[in-house]
């Protein structure tokens, strides 16, 4: 076999699992809208095409998939590392409760003003990323598990500073006080709500992919990740690496739940922790923990998500329909003996054919 | 001051301590359940998912039936599947487990509410569901002694099902075979394979028992008490159960203890809501808590490990 | 003639990811025999075995126990028709006790609960039997190797194993405790066992056996009578040449110093001595070569010395410089270069590609960077020419190494360290587990170093590498050094066996003329 030809062999492989994996979850929304729905045509056709419809709900995918780019970001360098922190949950609500503070409490001219709460939501962000790797580097706990209790920890502290320093109490709901008008990040394109949270999003993901590819520091993530002994024996400080990623990860989560702020909010009213975190794994595992990839991963889960919500006003399918969706996607994706068998006939039968050679 | 007052006062109540009980039952069984899968060498995630599962399938399953004890067995069963489609591509298709794991988990938070929505045309709660509790029960003898009897009588029947599988756990890793496989697969499973053991069906097993349990847990959460279901119910004690485990490490006495912490600090939040600190703080300790004990415990377990090394070594 | 207990015909095996482990091996025992099965380390005996003791299933061919076809699908299967292992790493769980280890799987019971009362008494009865002795109350993680041996091939006899396969029983035996385990292993020939030993060991083969299975490169050598081969004859078969293969070697000419190591001492976390105050230096082009049997210290040595592990006592020095408490980092820039052991797990990251791999030493320097950034180009040159210049066979720059074979990973490996240009190479086993071929080349390269005036470390278990690459030998026993030989060409195979079992030992005086400033 060429060599050009092997190496599109393997990465047809990875891309044949995908593509099944997608397959399997098209084929379980449909089934499952064909058994319960008493409109399932209306149901499928905005589920999959409801996005293409108009010029808003395109843009409302470009705008959804935001968020959602910064945790897949975040996310795919702590997947990297070979950790399972999922801080990055509470960066992104600390990160949004700081910038709302400064949002309403600074006075800032307009384009510094969305500048000053990122960077404070980065810095925010920052530590506590730093926290479950510190814990781990330190005390050898779990970043798994510290992370997860820490996330509550922190979205009740994030209620707390919203509460105490923030609240409108004449809103009726949870919510802020009004930003000042300076605090927003802009639209990028008149008549939607696109901002330039978009733009930034995009340059994290070209940022973070050459960080991660083409630096020292890129290089021993992905050292530490693959082979941890191997990279002690290449003369890494793996504690180091591990705190700094997380770090890094904390930081970028952050700075998604300011952008979020900035871009789409005048007032803070996340009650409970929006899930942005947890969507972040689905998207760096279909981006391969690319960072180059995140965007478009997050397109894909962005649109779906329009969709669903179309289908949910439009039909009488509701839109959580995407968690199961969502599920069987991972599930297939990572399942690394799914379609083994193929590969692994394949494999054998070249072995033996150039055994003896 | 006031604060410490408070706490004080609390702490003299007989309720708090029955209440604390309450609180930690859910967790409690979880924790037994994530003791058995961890013995085995998996770590199971997904419990927070199971939990949801469990505790939406009871509803609807004792809701349809009009029988509280076949609801409680469905979300039994719901933990068991769970447990199964976890097992199954952890172990079968060599998935990563922490990531099947929190597929599964975002599976049960959506889907819950997908398919109360089918049942009910609502999303937020079962209100609406004719759902069944579990009775409680009061304890002879016991129930009539002052104080003791305010704190371990009258509680929830699956308060005394966790007591008791406390105990059956703990003798289950002493006593049988099915307890020494578990031990030994987790331990050293080249070992269990080479006597011609299936490494993967104890791991299977013990999948499942874990998932059982949490369904046991995710029960008491809308079978107890409260006898309804609301999306996202379970709060993360999934979660926590599995930092109640890793501090036991792999023992269900200890495991009692760990989630009786659990639900002092909950219980005591619960009591101090009206105290002089904010809510916020209150509500977030339990949570912080856990973390500084796992911590704690994490770091003592490592010094342990070093000390016992340095001595070896005779420095 | 005895009638055939166990044939394996045909038998292919091919791993995913592609490696040919067996192909077509033929494999005859007879009932009551001890029959040998030798080949190198690599040759495919461990996966022959894990095969007859159904841990994994062949991809091709036929396994027949008393002429009836058999198909395992787990140990369970293999276990049923009388055949019993003995690991080379045994097969136990540390926490529990012997008897509970004993028992594992098949565990005696009363009203359905464990019966551990009874455990004992089935251990010490089986125990005393056999005359394998051992403490059915300790546990396991507090008792010897020998008696975990001893411990494993009880577990076979309790569940009824007729057929016994030892996988390199001796490699973690002294030579006392050899003697012994032969002394058993003929007893139970005596009572009807048929035994099956694994060995690269010619000596202990010769010993024990009946008859010996040669395997080479995952291909039957053929089955011979113990008295039909000369050892000659049998090294030939199995590595496939004359065992002492002369390479051209340039006259020693040695410079300066480069490293010495003074009363290096290492205690490992069980408590052991591992490293027992080791002295020895090196000097510019001269290879220094250790021999031992594996586990008696070399591992932990080399570890050390690279700043793996932390000394407990001693000094390393490094052109004068003391190293012995820089950082692994720092002792690299210091000029060392370290092909480890175990390639998969210290040497490179499997999953990642050739590039990333290959420029594990020099990723931070500028010589990969332009405006900065690492540079693609650079990097695809530089993985490029390690690779044409050691001969890694490979698809391209970008597959993961893990997809090399065994052979093409240690050579893209050691042509890494080349490359680092170090003043100390420092290589251990370099070629286990590697072909024919690539033996041959890297071989070549660590004498092209010499020729460069580096100094070299070569720690190797196998003898033939050790004499015909080594311009001085030092000899590990326990952690100990026990002998030196000065000029390598006065060695033999003998005298170095002799070394390695502990039987000879030098006086403190010649030793000490292995270490100067």
């Amino acid at each position: 076999m060429s060599r050009k030809g092997l190496k599109n062999h393997q990465n047809s492989f990875a891309l044949l699992r995908l593509m099944v994996a997608i397959l399997i979850a098209v084929g379980i929304t449909v089934a499952i809208i064909f058994s319960i729905s008493k409109e399932p045509g209306t149901a499928i056709y905005n589920l999959f095409l409801g996005p293409l419809q108009s010029k808003r709900h395109f843009f409302n995918v470009l705008e959804s998939s935001i968020p959602l780019m910064f945790t897949g970001l975040a996310l795919s360098i702590v997947f990297k590392s070979g950790n399972f922190s999922m801080i990055a949950d509470g960066a992104l609500y600390m990160g949004g409760a700081v910038a709302a503070a400064i949002a309403i409490k600074m006075s800032l001219p307009a384009g510094i003003h969305p500048i000053g709460m990122i960077l404070a939501a980065a810095a925010v962000g920052a530590v506590i990323g730093s926290i479950p790797a510190i814990l781990k580097v330190k005390y050898h706990a779990n970043e798994l598990v510290t992370s997860l209790m820490l996330n509550n920890v922190f979205f009740f502290s994030g209620i707390y500073i919203v509460n105490k320093y923030l609240i409108d109490r004449s809103a009726g709901t949870f919510a802020s006080l009004k930003y000042e008008p300076t605090s927003s990040l802009g639209n990028l394109v008149s008549g939607t709500k696109l901002h330039y949270g978009f733009l930034i999003a995009i340059a994290a993901a070209v940022l973070l992919y050459i960080l991660v590819y083409k630096t020292k520091f890129g290089y021993e993530i992905r050292l530490v990740g693959s082979n941890p002994e191997f990279a002690k024996h290449t003369g890494i400080n793996i504690g180091k690496v591990i705190i700094l990623t997380q770090m890094l990860a904390g930081a970028i989560a952050g700075i998604g739940g300011a952008v979020e702020q900035a871009g789409m909010y005048n007032r803070f009213n996340w009650q409970d922790s929006p899930s942005y975190a947890w969507d972040g794994v689905i998207i760096t595992i279909l981006a391969g923990n690319n960072p180059k990839l995140v965007p478009i991963a997050a397109f894909f889960l962005g649109y779906i998500r329009v969709g669903a919500d179309l289908m949910s006003r439009r039909s009488d399918v509701q839109n959580e329909l995407v968690a199961i969706v969502q599920a069987v996607l991972i599930l297939f994706i990572t399942a690394e003996r799914f379609l083994a068998v193929l590969k692994q006939r394949q494999e054998s039968k070249k072995a033996l054919s150039s055994y003896g050679e | 001051m006031e604060l410490l007052l408070d706490i004080l006062n609390t702490l003299t109540l007989p309720e708090f301590y029955f209440a604390m009980f309450r609180s930690a039952t859910p967790v409690l069984l979880t924790t037994l359940g994530a003791i058995i899968a961890s013995r085995s060498g998996s770590s199971n995630i997904a419990l927070e998912g199971t939990m949801l599962m469990s505790a939406f399938t009871g509803v609807v399953v004792s809701a349809f039936t009009q029988n509280a004890w076949i609801g409680l067995l469905g979300a039994m069963l719901a933990g068991f599947l769970m447990s199964n489609i976890l097992a199954y591509f952890a172990l079968k298709l060599k998935s990563n487990i922490i990531i099947s794991g929190i597929a599964l988990n975002t599976f049960a938070l959506g889907g819950t509410i997908f398919f109360l929505y089918l049942i009910t045309g609502e999303k937020g709660a079962s209100t609406s569901l004719p759902s069944l509790k579990l009775p409680s029960i009061n304890i002879p003898i016991i129930k009539d002694i002052p104080v003791i009897g305010q704190i371990l009588s009258g509680h929830h029947v699956l308060t005394y099902i966790a007591l008791i599988l406390v105990f059956v756990v703990w003798a289950m890793f002493k006593y049988t075979k099915l307890g020494m496989h578990i031990r030994a697969v987790g331990e050293s499973p080249e070992a269990m394979e080479s006597v011609g053991v299936s490494v993967k069906k104890i791991k299977y097993i013990a999948l499942s028992l874990s998932g059982i349990l949490a369904g046991m847990g995710g029960a008491f959460l809308s079978m107890g008490y409260v006898g309804l279901f609301s999306s996202g119910m379970t709060a993360g004690r999934g979660y926590i159960a599995l930092a109640t485990q890793a501090i036991a490490a792999g023992n269900a006495i200890v495991g009692l203890f760990t989630s009786l912490l659990f639900g002092f600090c909950e219980s005591l939040s619960n009591y101090l809501q009206g105290a002089s600190i904010p809510l916020q703080f209150v509500q977030l300790m339990p949570y912080l808590m856990i973390t500084i004990a796992y911590t704690w415990y994490c770091s003592h377990k490592h010094k342990q490990k070093l000390k016992k090394q340095r001595l070896m070594q005779g420095e | 003639m005895k009638q055939k207990i166990l044939e394996a015909r045909k038998i292919t095996k091919v791993y995913p990811g592609g490696v040919v482990a067996n192909h077509e091996v033929q494999l005859d025992i007879y009932e009551g025999e001890i029959h040998a099965l030798v080949g190198e380390n690599g040759a495919g005996k461990s996966t022959l075995m894990k095969m007859l003791f159904g841990m994994t299933s062949p991809t091709s061919g036929e396994i027949f126990i008393r002429d009836e076809q058999v198909e395992f699908t787990s140990s369970k299967d293999a276990i049923a028709k009388g055949i019993g292992m003995v690991h080379q790493h045994f097969m136990q769980v540390p926490s529990m006790t012997v008897a509970e280890n004993l028992i594992l799987g098949a565990e005696p019971t009363k009203k359905g609960l464990v019966d551990r009362k009874e455990a004992v008494n089935v251990t010490e009865k089986l125990s005393k039997a056999y005359n394998l002795k051992v403490d059915a109350k300790a546990q396991v993680e507090n008792i010897s190797l020998a008696m975990r041996q001893k411990l494993e091939i009880l577990k076979a006899l309790y569940r009824g194993a007729k057929i016994l396969i030892l996988d390199e029983p001796t490699a973690v035996l002294t030579p006392q405790e050899t003697e012994e385990l032969f002394e058993q292993l003929k007893l139970l020939r005596e009572k009807g066992h048929t035994i099956i030993f694994i060995s690269h060991k010619l000596n202990e083969v010769k010993a024990l056996c009946n008859r010996m299975t040669i395997l080479r490169d995952g291909k039957t050598m053929g089955t011979y009578e113990m008295s039909d081969l000369t050892e000659q004859e049998i090294s030939r078969l199995m590595v496939g040449r004359d065992v002492n293969l002369n390479m051209e070697k340039s006259a020693p000419n040695f410079g300066k110093t480069v490293i010495s190591v003074k009363d290096l001492v290492y205690v490992n976390q069980f408590g052991k001595q591992k490293v027992d105050h080791v002295s020895f230096s090196i000097r510019e082009g001269q290879i220094l070569g250790i021999a031992g049997i594996d586990g008696n210290g070399q591992s932990e040595l080399v570890e050390v010395i690279v700043g793996a592990l932390k000394q407990s006592a001693g000094e390393i020095r490094l052109k004068g410089q003391d190293i012995s408490k820089l950082p692994i980092l720092k002792r690299q820039e210091a000029g060392i270069s370290h092909v480890s052991e175990d390639r998969m797990k210290y040497g490179s990251a499997p999953k990642l590609s050739l590039e990333d791999n290959a420029i594990s030493k020099i990723y931070y320097t500028n010589e990969l960077k332009s405006y900065g950034l690492l540079s693609n180009k650079k990097i695809a040159a530089f993985t490029e020419r390690i690779l044409k210049d050691f001969k890694v066979k490979y698809d391209h720059n970008k597959q993961s190494i893990g997809e090399l074979s065994g052979g093409n990973i240690q050579k893209l490996i050691v042509g890494r360290e080349y490359e680092y240009n170090p003043e100390l190479l420092i290589i251990n086993q370099p070629t286990r587990g590697v072909d024919v071929g690539a033996i041959e080349f890297i071989r070549k390269k660590i004498l092209d170093m010499r020729e460069r005036r580096k100094a070299i470390l070569l720690v190797s278990a196998d003898l033939s590498e050790i004499l015909s690459l080594s311009d001085s030998i030092l000899v590990m026993h326990e952690g100990k050094i026990v002998g030196y030989i000065e000029d390598a060409k006065t060695a033999t195979e003998n005298e170095l066996g002799l070394y390695m079992l502990g039987v000879k030992q030098d006086s403190k005086e010649k030793l000490g003329g292995a270490y100067h400033e």
